[in-house]
């Protein structure tokens, strides 16, 4: 057994007096879909955000491969290349097209050469199949299509681990299928994923592991299968019992 | 959007006018600067009033056997040019040295350094709430006559002086300009930004600041519109702008009835070099609204 690819031990956190994630401990490991449930307000985005250095956290550790993230001295740049994030509101930057916002980040930040980050993004695109909408800037294209090209985008950057913060929460109906497609074929090829999510049906079936958050803790975590037929624990079941 | 000042049912003839009162005192508020706004039909109405007066004055001249109020005009015309000129000069240097100025003074005004905050903050306010004049006549005195550099000695003179005292408000809008601007864009975008592992000044050159043109561009211009009408402050501490001149040939020709048609002339000529400005404005205005 390999070492975890993201380690996390014992992690809290609070906003001023709030206290919003109260001891969380879990592993990632390569190649793994994790799933994240919980009512909202859990604390769910404050995890994904601790693990790519958006916020600080108050104690506990967090590494992502030899990564200290907690460290006063972080490299901020080397755990970002590794650690790939998607948001709800997908907050492509408007002034440039599509291409342009998957190629910026790998030019800009790590000098990588033009030509080459350029045939990679085309790459990406056919992958997100967006392939045609290059030119097109953020406001020409449908809640879905720029939510793909935010993934896109992220894996310009050629990230070891994806963090999905409820991507599909913005969408309309019809097209959180396509971006949920996305992100299966990634898990599928061997992406390690850690997704938030309010799809329980995409829960389900994509995650190996589903960790069920409630105020700040793990309340509840095992194979999706288990979990969702079986919920040991009340505030589980009640979460469930609410949202299937 | 329902922030109108009067109640639907009550006066329904006024709801135009209370909603074009409305969204023009929105963007006042945004803009933190009275907008400049110079009707096309008004302007019709002062011309003919200035042309009535000129052909009144015309008359009396004639019939008096003095010069004609337009040749008067006409001969005096290349003097106040060369004044007029001298505005458009101090406009440009103190809105681009504001400019730049600003750009550094708004930047500071969102810096993470609580001290560089706090104190680009106080030096915007200080700046911004100081009538103009008055900080005209304070450059004017506490600046030297002259300077010496490298040994050379070069006389400054007044209307440069007087250039830097309209420089300190514009540097002082156009701080507020870009700290709105700035602080007007999504956090998404900061925080997509840094995921992406861009540092902040990298966020700020790249991806906040090239949004923010075209928010910044018309409060931006409607300065620029208040500088230049500003300009003829200059006259009062002794710079031989247009208005100093225009001034100068009235005591020349100590002649009443050239007094209104001289002025009108100059406020034309304000009114031709503003009026264009104050239309872009708009037009930007209207398509930065339907943009977003
Ligand atoms: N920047 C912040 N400042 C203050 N409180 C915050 C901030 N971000 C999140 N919170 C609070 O932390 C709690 C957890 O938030 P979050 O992690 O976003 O929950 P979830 O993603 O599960 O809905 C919420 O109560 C929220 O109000
Ligand atoms: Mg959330």
């Amino acid at each position: 057994m390999t070492a975890p690819l993201i380690r996390i031990r014992d992690l809290t956190k609070s906003f001023g007096i709030t206290p919003v994630l109260r001891g969380v401990s879990f592993d990632v490991n390569k190649g793994e879909a994790i799933g994240i449930i919980g009512p909202s307000g859990s604390g769910k985005s404050t995890i994904l955000r601790c693990i790519n250095a958006l916020v600080p956290f108050d104690s506990g550790s967090i590494h992502v491969g030899e990564v200290d993230v907690g460290a006063p001295n972080l490299d901020r740049i080397a755990l970002r290349r590794r650690v790939g994030m998607v948001f709800q509101q997908y907050n492509l930057f408007p002034h440039r097209t599509a291409l342009q916002n998957v190629m910026m980040a790998p030019v800009q930040v790590l000098k990588q050469n033009k030509a080459e980050v350029e045939v990679r993004a085309r790459a990406l695109m056919r992958k997100v199949r967006l392939e045609g909408k290059e030119g097109a800037f953020p406001g020409e294209l449908s809640g879905g299509q720029q939510q793909r090209v935010a993934i896109a985008r992220s894996l310009c950057m050629q990230p070891e681990v994806m963090l999905f913060d409820e991507v599909t929460a913005a969408l309309d109906p019809e097209t959180v299928k396509e971006v949920l497609v996305t992100i299966r074929e990634l898990a599928e090829e061997g992406m390690t994923c850690l997704i938030v999510t309010h799809e329980m049906a995409f829960a389900r079936d994509v995650a190996d592991h589903v960790y069920f958050t409630d105020s700040g803790i793990i309340v509840e975590h095992g194979d999706p299968k288990t979990l969702f037929s079986a919920p040991t624990h009340e505030r589980t079941k009640a979460f469930l019992e609410r949202v299937l | 959007m329902k922030r109108g000042v009067l109640d639907n049912r009550t006066f329904p003839v006024l709801l135009p006018l209370a909603e074009h009162l409305t969204r023009r005192s929105d963007n006042e508020r945004r803009y933190g600067l009275p907008l400049v706004r110079l009707p096309g039909r008004w302007i019709v109405a002062c011309a003919a009033l200035l042309v009535l007066w000129a052909g009144v004055a015309e008359a009396q001249a004639l019939t008096a056997g003095r010069e004609s109020a337009i040749d008067a005009i006409l001969k005096w015309m290349p003097l106040i040019s060369r004044g007029f000129a001298l505005n458009i000069a101090i406009s440009f240097i103190a809105m681009g040295a504001g400019t730049i100025l600003g750009m550094m003074l708004g930047l500071a005004q969102i810096s993470l350094m609580p001290p560089v905050r706090v104190g680009s903050w106080a030096l915007t306010q200080f700046f911004r709430n100081a009538p103009w004049l008055v900080l005209l006549f304070y450059c004017i005195l506490v600046l030297p006559f002259r300077v010496t550099v490298f040994g050379m000695t070069f006389d400054v003179p007044n209307w440069l002086r007087a250039t830097v005292g309209l420089t300190l408000p514009v540097m002082a809008n156009v701080s507020e300009i870009v700290r709105g601007a700035v602080q007007s864009i999504p956090r998404g975008q900061w925080e997509a930004a840094e995921s992406l592992g861009y540092s902040r000044g990298q966020t700020l050159r790249e991806i906040i600041l090239p949004q923010c043109v075209k928010r910044m561009l018309p409060p931006w211009m409607n300065l620029y519109a208040i500088l230049i009408m500003s300009t003829p402050l200059a006259s009062i501490v002794g710079v031989e702008e247009a208005m100093a001149l225009t001034r100068g040939a009235l005591n020349a020709e100590r002649r009443g009835d050239l007094l209104i048609p001289m002025y009108g002339a100059l406020l034309f000529a304000f009114f031709l070099y503003c009026y264009p400005i104050a239309r872009v404005t708009q037009a930007l205005e209207r398509r930065h609204q339907v943009t977003t």
